[in-house]
């Protein structure tokens, strides 16, 4: 099947998906459910790197600023500038990518294997509807939150960087951070995590949803995802950017 | 009633089903038996509207399958039960959740009517007490009797079963045999397996439909399977010497 085939077979399921619940109760239980497994279990991971890498951009800026005419508040202005701007939003939806979007194929990839997506088919369920739908809506509610965690924590590790290593004051720091602020993007950041969340649902659900074969052909398909789901995040990356930037 | 006209199905220059005609009563249970290859999962999943022939009609009581649209199909399918080869139980759903599952999806049922009628059919397959277990906690049996209480939770017009023995011991081969018929009777459901166990064909099958290379080369009842000549049928049914004795001893009885 070549690319334009999967293309079109990838908008046609959307076709399906974005239809109202059948039973609004269900669908509700499961987007509660998809809540805890897409977004409230990736805190941890996002949380973690997002601090460390706050601190690494930190000490990264400090050590390449030997020039004493260059103000040090450049520290923390350049960090909370690549946060905001590229490391939340993008690095962390890659990063999401690999661990949610291997868990959506995975699951439903297996569902499809042993016939519990035909099971639901034959009982009148709209499964691309039932099974997609709940982990687009968890994931656009939810990763923005996300986001704006991974914001403030690499912000945050910067400062104990600093802090811990004393290359650089608190007070340049601190005002580096407040210099320039400029909301428009931390919207520019929201918008693009909130299409990076629907790639992040869809595609992987796409590799899952259309597997074939057995425990095998699941595993590769997860692999798959995993790569095109960055492959399409990066292109849309930059797209968005010169939408919203230039 | 399931009436069946001269249904055809190809997958691309494979022709699997060459014009199959016959017929599924209320209260019967009706086996499809044939070698692999014989066409009969294409014939069961045309049954069930996951296949569309690309000519002969298929009517539900009535209902032609060419004038539904996706739509109809749906709401027809709310209708019917089926049993899958591997169960097909929701792994991340326990007993209780997997049955009830249908009812939360197209009933307006409360909680508590919901649960009766799930421990109702709990009972039914012999299943009490393991309304929490997950799937993976059951065994192959198990499985099978939570899959079929699943398939009549919302009392279907029809059942069917795909290799519903398939992995099991005899005895417990035997126990799903007699329930599913006995359930068939008891609601006067049309049932219709998929099946290879011989056993099956020759204690539940009221109605046999032998498919050999996509065409119907026989169709009969369980006792008339014994006493058939055709050569197809008698060298697939009675292709151990076991069943060889079996037959020539029902035949001396006669």
């Amino acid at each position: 099947m070549n690319y334009i085939e999967h293309v079109g077979k990838y908008f046609m399921m959307l076709g399906q998906v974005f239809k109202a619940p059948q039973k609004f109760r269900v669908f509700w239980e499961a987007f509660l459910r998809e809540l805890e497994e897409l977004g409230l279990k990736s805190i941890g991971i996002i949380g973690f790197i997002s601090f460390f890498i706050g601190g690494v951009i930190a000490l990264q800026t400090a050590l390449n600023i030997s020039d004493p005419l260059i103000p040090k508040m450049l520290i923390g202005f350049a960090t909370k500038r690549s946060i905001i701007l590229e490391f939340a939003p993008t690095f962390c939806s890659i990063i999401l990518a690999g661990k949610v979007g291997s868990y959506i194929t995975s699951s439903i990839g297996t569902m499809r294997v042993t016939e519990q997506i035909d099971a639901l088919e034959i009982m009148g369920v709209n499964s691309l509807n039932h099974l997609i739908l709940p982990k687009i809506f968890a994931t656009i509610f939810f990763y923005p939150f996300l986001v704006i965690l991974g914001m403030f924590l690499g912000i945050f590790g910067g400062w104990v960087a600093g802090k811990a290593t004393g290359m650089f004051y608190e007070a340049d720091y601190v005002m580096g951070i407040q210099y320039d602020f400029n909301e428009y993007l931390i919207i520019y950041a929201l918008i693009k995590t909130i299409v990076f969340a629907f790639i992040i649902a869809t595609v992987p659900s796409y590799h899952g949803y259309y597997v074939k074969g057995g425990s095998l052909e699941v595993g590769k398909a997860s692999t798959q995802s995993v790569v095109w789901t960055i492959v399409i995040i990066v292109v849309a990356n930059y797209f968005l950017t010169q939408m919203l930037l230039t | 009633m399931i009436q069946v006209n001269d249904i055809h199905k190809s997958f691309g220059e494979a022709q699997v089903l060459k014009g199959i005609s016959t017929s599924f009563e209320a209260g019967q249970t009706s086996l499809i038996i044939g070698q692999s290859g014989a066409g009969k999962t294409v014939f069961l999943k045309s049954l069930l509207g996951l296949h569309t022939p690309e000519e002969g009609t298929i009517i539900y009581n009535g209902q032609m399958n060419t004038e539904m649209t996706i739509e109809d199909r749906r709401d027809f399918r709310k209708e019917l039960g089926m049993v899958f080869q591997g169960s097909a139980l929701f792994d991340s759903l326990n007993v209780e959740e997997n049955v009830m599952f249908p009812l939360k999806m197209f009933t307006q049922q409360s909680k508590e009517e919901m649960l009766e009628r799930v421990n109702f059919v709990l009972k039914r397959v012999n299943l009490e007490n393991s309304n929490a277990k997950f799937p993976a906690e059951l065994s192959g049996g198990m499985q099978k009797r939570v899959a079929i209480a699943r398939a009549i939770v919302m009392n279907p017009k029809y059942l069917f079963c795909d290799e519903p023995n398939s992995g099991l011991d005899p005895s417990t081969s035997i126990l799903i045999d007699n329930l599913i018929k006995e359930i068939t009777e008891e609601y006067q459901i049309i049932t219709v397996i998929n099946t290879h166990d011989m056993n099956s064909v020759m204690e539940i099958g009221d109605k046999i439909v032998f498919l050999k290379n996509g065409v119907k080369a026989w169709e009969g009842s369980s006792k008339e399977i014994f006493k058939t000549d055709n050569k197809a049928v008698v060298d697939f049914v009675y292709s151990s010497n076991l069943f060889k004795k079996v037959r020539q001893a029902y035949l001396n009885d006669l």
